[in-house]
Order: structure tokens, then C-alpha cells, then sequence
């Protein structure tokens, strides 16, 4: 079975998370502690901002979030991994590890603002599926990144500084997306916007297979 | 590339834009009036700067194939002046903006872009300044060099969908291309991107061939130098 060590990688991965809930608690307080922040020095604000404010959390959350991905692995690990998989397979068991935590976080960032924040939301599916696709978008691109500045042995500040101009044209499609969830204006050339979306997210991963066993090899 | 014909050529070009770029007769347009000339100076750095980095990641990809450190200076080096480029570009257009649209700084999609893209290629410089090991620092920046440009794609596609543009030729206003750029503004244009393009790209080869240098002075095996360099 091909895909046997991928699923094996996933789940030593969630297994490790589930294991030291320091870190997983740690990024769940994280998120709740930034919604509070902006439940403190703002109250619950209008539709346009409620938006906003969810994709500026949600970009933090990955950074945090997805970081350790890739930095939590010691080098000589990685080392070992190298004698045991093919670096597709990590990198792939990488991202659906990092789309299932950060799947989490947003979901439970959405709940927390629909607690402290107001619920704005005229199609809450709708909104859960952007929410949902815009996790996916950020998990990848970040963990890529993660890749990067793991192996240039820099911390997730380095990650930050490149990841954050790469997902602007991200963050900013999904923003002008889940309006149309917010509220019911007409809004042309939304499918556009979401097929390129779609297709920006096949882009990271192809590349990211392409480019991984390069970043891999010593 | 070391033959001077185009060297020479730059040099005729562009004193030949800047003569014909300031004294040759332009349209008369309200507000835009002889800020026109901008275009001789301001669009050809974008085109060079797109060009520059395109040249960057195809040097990029083929250091990934061949593991040649060369390849690594030439594909830092072309983004370098291609960063050089984006400033001026900036620059130019902000000075423009100021007199015609009233700002130097407006949600423009354009300056958006560019902005971000200045961005993405100011934090390839600081990964490469964070890495020690050449070799090591040639392979990761490669990658991030090849992954940046695929990630500057949708902010050409997206932007200018999502906000509206004041830029000439865009929502609404009259572009150079419908019927302002005649053929007398023509002249000048082509060959101004061209010559502003080879200035760049002779800019690229003198650092190439610092870098060169200093590389052999810094490392004892001399290996970039031994094969005689055609830049």
C-alpha cells in the first residue's frame, strides 16, 4: 500500500498533538484570547468589520498554528524520515495535518465570534464552506513555508515575513467571498473569484510537490 | 554577452529617449497634460522589473537542475536590480500620481501589486541573509524564488478585479493604448522599454561579475572562475 506510510505520518502527527496538549490548548487559547481581545476594545462590530476581522485571526491562527508543522521536527528526525518515506508523502501528511488543525481552530473561532462578537451571517453554510476552503488555503501555503524556514533553521518569524505578502491575494478573495454570506447584495464574477481561488490552492500544492524534494535533500 | 553591441545600443536608446522623451510633442490632455512623458520612464520599469524576475526564476529553476552556485548569483543578482527597478517604478508613479490623481498614495490595484509583489522579493533578500551554508542557501532561496513568482500570478489576475483601477486604461478613464499612445508617443515608448530593459540587464551582468569575483575571493576552491564565465 502506497498510501499506508501517509496515513501512518497523519496520525502520528495528531496522535503527538492529542498527546502534549500543551500546544493544541496553547493555540486554542491563543484563538480564544484574540477574539476576546477584540470583543474588549471593540464590542461587537458591523458586518463588513465582523468579516475582516475573522480573516486577520484566521491568518494569525495559521501562522501559529501551522508553524510548528515543520519546526517541530528536529533535525535529526527529519533526518530519519528521509530513510523511511518519500518527501511527497511527508509533505502531503504535513498539509492534511495542518488542514485538520487549522479546520478546527477556525471552526472554533467562528463559534467564538458568533459568541462575543454578533452573528452577522445570512448563510452560515455558506460561510462555514469559505471558512472551510479559506483553512485549506492558508494550511498549504504556510506549511510550505514551514518547510522553508525549517530548513533554512530560522524560526516562525521568518515565516511570517514571507508568508504574509504571498496570502494578501488570498485572504483578499476569501474576504470578497464570504461577503456574499454575509450580506445577500449581488455580487458579479463571485464564481470567478472562487475558481481562481481553487485553482491558486492546486498551484501551492503542485509546486510544493515539485519543489519539496529539493528543499529536503541535504 | 560580454560583446558591447548592445551595450551600445542601450546607451544610444535611451539618450535618445530621454532627448526625444522630454522634446518631442505629446497629447495635450486635461490634468494629465506633460506628465505624459512619465510614461517613457515609469511603465519601462515595470516592464523590467517583470522581465528581471522572470529571468531570476528561470535561472532559479535551472539551479535546481544543474546545482550550479552560478546559477544562484545570477538568479539574486537579476532580482536584486529587479527590486531596484520596482523602487524606481514606485517612485516615478507615486511623483505621477501626486500631481494627477491628487495622492501619491491611493487603493490603487496597481500600486497594490506592486507593493505586495516589492514585498514577496524584499523577504526573499531576508531568507537569503539568513542563511549561512552557500549551498544550502542557494537551494532554499531557489525555491522560494520559483514558488514567489508562481504566487505573483493571482496578484495580476485578482487585484485588478477587486478594486477599481485610477490607472490610465482602466474603469473608465482613457488608457494610452485607445487612441491617446499615437504613433509620435510610440516611437519613443518602444524603444525606451528596451533601452531601460538592457540597462538593466547590463547593471545585472557588472554585479554578476563583482559577485564572481568576491566569491573567489572569499572561497579557496576556485571553481565559478575556472570555466571562463560568458557574462
Amino acid at each position: 500500500m502506497a498510501l499506508t506510510p501517509l496515513f501512518t505520518l497523519v496520525r502520528k502527527d495528531l496522535l503527538l498533538e492529542w498527546r502534549q496538549k500543551h500546544t493544541l490548548f496553547g493555540v486554542l487559547l491563543y484563538v480564544g484570547a484574540t477574539v476576546f481581545v477584540v470583543y474588549i476594545m471593540n464590542g461587537q462590530p458591523e458586518a463588513k468589520v465582523w468579516n475582516a476581522l475573522f480573516w486577520i485571526i484566521q491568518l494569525f491562527v495559521a501562522v501559529n498554528a501551522v508553524a510548528k508543522s515543520f519546526l517541530q521536527e528536529s533535525q535529526e528526525r527529519t533526518r530519519y524520515y528521509f530513510t523511511l518515506v518519500s518527501p511527497v508523502q511527508f509533505l502531503a501528511a504535513k498539509m492534511i495535518y495542518s488542514i485538520v488543525l487549522l479546520l478546527l481552530m477556525s471552526m472554533v473561532s467562528l463559534f467564538l465570534f458568533s459568541l462575543l462578537l454578533g452573528m452577522p451571517l445570512e448563510q452560515t453554510g455558506l460561510f462555514v464552506l469559505i471558512a472551510s476552503i479559506g483553512s485549506l488555503s492558508l494550511s498549504v501555503v504556510f506549511t510550505f513555508l514551514s518547510a522553508i524556514a525549517a530548513r533554512a533553521q530560522q524560526n516562525a518569524a521568518l515565516m511570517a515575513v514571507l508568508g504574509f505578502p504571498l496570502v494578501t491575494p488570498m485572504l483578499m478573495m476569501l474576504g470578497n467571498l464570504s461577503q456574499k454570506a454575509i450580506s445577500p447584495v449581488y455580487q458579479p464574477g463571485w464564481w470567478g473569484v472562487a475558481g481562481t481561488l481553487l485553482l491558486l490552492d492546486g498551484l501551492v500544492i503542485l509546486l510544493g510537490i515539485i519543489l519539496f524534494p529539493f528543499l529536503w535533500k541535504e | 554577452m560580454r560583446q558591447s553591441w548592445w551595450k551600445v545600443l542601450c546607451v544610444l536608446l535611451l539618450m535618445y529617449v530621454v532627448v526625444g522623451g522630454i522634446l518631442l510633442p505629446v497629447p495635450r490632455l486635461e490634468i494629465v497634460n506633460e506628465t505624459i512623458r512619465n510614461l517613457y520612464f515609469h511603465v519601462p520599469m515595470w516592464f523590467g522589473m517583470i522581465l528581471l524576475f522572470l529571468i531570476s526564476c528561470v535561472y532559479a529553476v535551472r539551479f535546481l537542475s544543474s546545482g550550479d552556485l552560478k546559477h544562484d548569483l545570477y538568479a539574486s543578482e537579476f532580482i536584486n536590480v529587479g527590486l531596484l527597478f520596482s523602487i524606481l517604478g514606485m517612485v516615478t508613479g507615486m511623483e505621477w500620481a501626486q500631481f494627477t490623481w491628487g495622492a501619491a498614495w491611493s487603493n490603487d490595484p496597481k500600486q497594490l501589486g506592486t507593493a505586495m509583489a516589492m514585498l514577496i522579493y524584499f523577504a526573499y533578500l531576508v531568507l537569503r541573509g539568513g542563511i549561512k551554508d552557500e549551498e544550502k542557501r542557494a537551494r532554499i532561496s531557489a525555491v522560494y524564488n520559483i514558488f514567489a513568482f508562481a504566487m505573483m500570478i493571482p496578484l495580476i489576475w485578482v487585484l485588478p478585479r477587486m478594486v477599481d483601477s485610477l490607472h490610465p486604461g482602466n474603469g473608465g478613464n482613457p488608457g494610452f493604448g485607445a487612441y491617446d499612445l499615437d504613433s509620435s508617443m510610440r516611437l519613443v515608448f518602444y524603444p525606451a522599454v528596451i533601452g531601460w530593459f538592457l540597462l538593466g540587464l547590463w547593471m545585472t551582468t557588472l554585479r554578476i561579475r563583482l559577485g564572481i569575483i568576491r566569491f573567489d575571493e572569499y572561497n579557496d576552491y576556485p571553481d565559478l572562475s575556472k570555466n571562463k564565465t560568458n557574462v
